[in-house]
């Protein structure tokens, strides 16, 4: 029989990096706003070390969904509806990863390397290129309202299954004490 | 004609002749003045479009060269269109007040083979401050090839005051690259 909530390890991904993307899309609106500064680079900095963090973070969680499928949806649940959650997560899993590599490629055209932590530099996979740093730039930003937007669907739906039809499918996903109904 | 004296010049090379060659025509298009900052620890690259030299170098007498340098400050380029516009303002190089940077040589001294130093004063933003860069000089088409670094303290000459002074966001150390090409002194054959 298929367990009915997700695995420890899936339930602290998920919520760690639900708290970190957050922070990282409020970071990024408020920085990207800001005179130049010694601040704003610092929090560029910031930024960027948190986003490489989210891409290694969605890669470890992408490598344990693989041999710890998530449980079944409730039977009750109209064909329809299955097949939104699942076109859902997998779309916000791609933008999980396409965020950060944007991020990263925007960062090189822009002739800013990336060095993780201030430590680790990343390879530059482009050279500087002013107009493909701003298109970059412009698709990190369209990437990110997709992403927010896909998010306020997301929870949505789960308060909805959690309120209106009261069935397992955000319980499961909450840290606490397994809850069997 | 000129063929000529261009093979006559290619004689006197190719036989190692000692006849003086002084290379006092400076290239203005083949010529490059990069700098490196750190900002938080990263390597940003930054560059002048606009500077001049003056120079008059003679490798078999090169403790009789001289050089210098004068850079129009507002043409740099310093990695990206914000910075570009901080960096010539009042807490940078103001460049209103003080349009160019200056270096003047005091003297150059072999280190062997086609390595040498060059000592001078830099100007900057009304502060002069002594420099010492190492560098290598060699021929390339018939040019001389002035190639050198050196690291400056930006705050020696106040580049960043105010809150831009806290030098664990842009470090202090700011690397000069330099890449000088001269024609020889037509006629100096
Ligand atoms: C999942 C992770 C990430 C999220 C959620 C995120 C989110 C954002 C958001 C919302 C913005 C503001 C966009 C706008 O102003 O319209 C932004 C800007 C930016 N992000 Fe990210 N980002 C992430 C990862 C990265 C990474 C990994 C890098 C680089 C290595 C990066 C580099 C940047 C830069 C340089 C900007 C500023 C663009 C500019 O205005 O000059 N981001 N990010
Ligand atoms: C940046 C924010 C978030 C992202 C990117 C995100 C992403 C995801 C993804 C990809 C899944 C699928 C997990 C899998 O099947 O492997 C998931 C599941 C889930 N998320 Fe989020 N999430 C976010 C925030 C939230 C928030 C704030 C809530 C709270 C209401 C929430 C509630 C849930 C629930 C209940 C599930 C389980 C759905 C199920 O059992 O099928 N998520 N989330």
């Amino acid at each position: 029989m298929p367990a009915k909530r997700y695995t420890f390890p899936a339930i602290t991904l998920h919520w760690l990096m639900a708290v970190l993307l957050i922070g990282l899309f409020g970071l990024g609106l408020y920085m990207s706003d800001l005179p130049l500064s010694p601040d704003k680079l610092m929090f560029y900095s910031w930024h960027k070390w948190a986003g490489v963090s989210a891409f290694l973070l969605v890669l470890l969680r992408l490598a344990w969904r693989v041999g710890h499928p998530p449980p079944p949806l409730p039977e009750a649940m109209p064909r329809w509806q299955q097949a939104a959650s699942h076109g859902l997560h997998h779309l916000l899993y791609l933008l999980m990863v396409a965020i950060p590599l944007t991020g990263w490629l925007m960062s090189s055209a822009k002739g800013f390397q990336t060095v993780y932590f201030g430590i680790v530099p990343l390879p530059d996979l482009l050279g500087k290129n002013k107009e493909l740093g701003e298109l970059l730039e412009d698709i990190h930003s369209a990437l990110n309202f997709g992403l927010a937007g896909l998010v306020v669907a997301h929870v949505i739906a789960a308060l909805k299954h959690h309120l209106v039809d009261r069935d397992d499918v955000l319980s499961r996903m909450l840290p606490l004490r397994q809850r069997y109904r | 004609m000129t063929l000529l004296r261009l093979t006559l010049a290619a004689l006197l090379l190719a036989s190692g002749s000692a006849c003086a060659v002084e290379f006092n025509q400076f290239q203005a298009d083949r010529s490059t003045l990069q700098f490196v900052s750190k900002q938080m620890g990263v390597a940003v690259n930054g560059r002048f479009r606009k500077f001049a030299a003056t120079l008059a170098f003679d490798p078999a007498r090169p403790t009789a060269a001289t050089a210098r340098l004068d850079l129009d400050l507002a043409s740099v380029d310093a990695g990206s269109a914000d910075a570009d516009v901080e960096v010539v303002g009042k807490s940078w190089f103001n460049v209103k007040l003080y349009p160019t940077a200056t270096f003047v040589s005091s003297a150059i001294r072999p280190l062997g083979g086609d390595k040498f130093e060059l000592a001078g004063t830099l100007t900057i933003k009304g502060r002069t401050h002594d420099v010492r860069a190492p560098f290598t000089f060699s021929q390339a088409g018939g040019n001389g090839v002035f190639d050198g670094t050196f690291v400056l303290k930006r705050l020696d000459f106040a580049l960043g005051d105010g809150i831009w002074s806290d030098v664990s966001t842009v470090a202090n150390e700011v690397q000069i690259k330099f890449h000088i090409v001269a024609a020889p002194a037509a006629g100096s054959k």
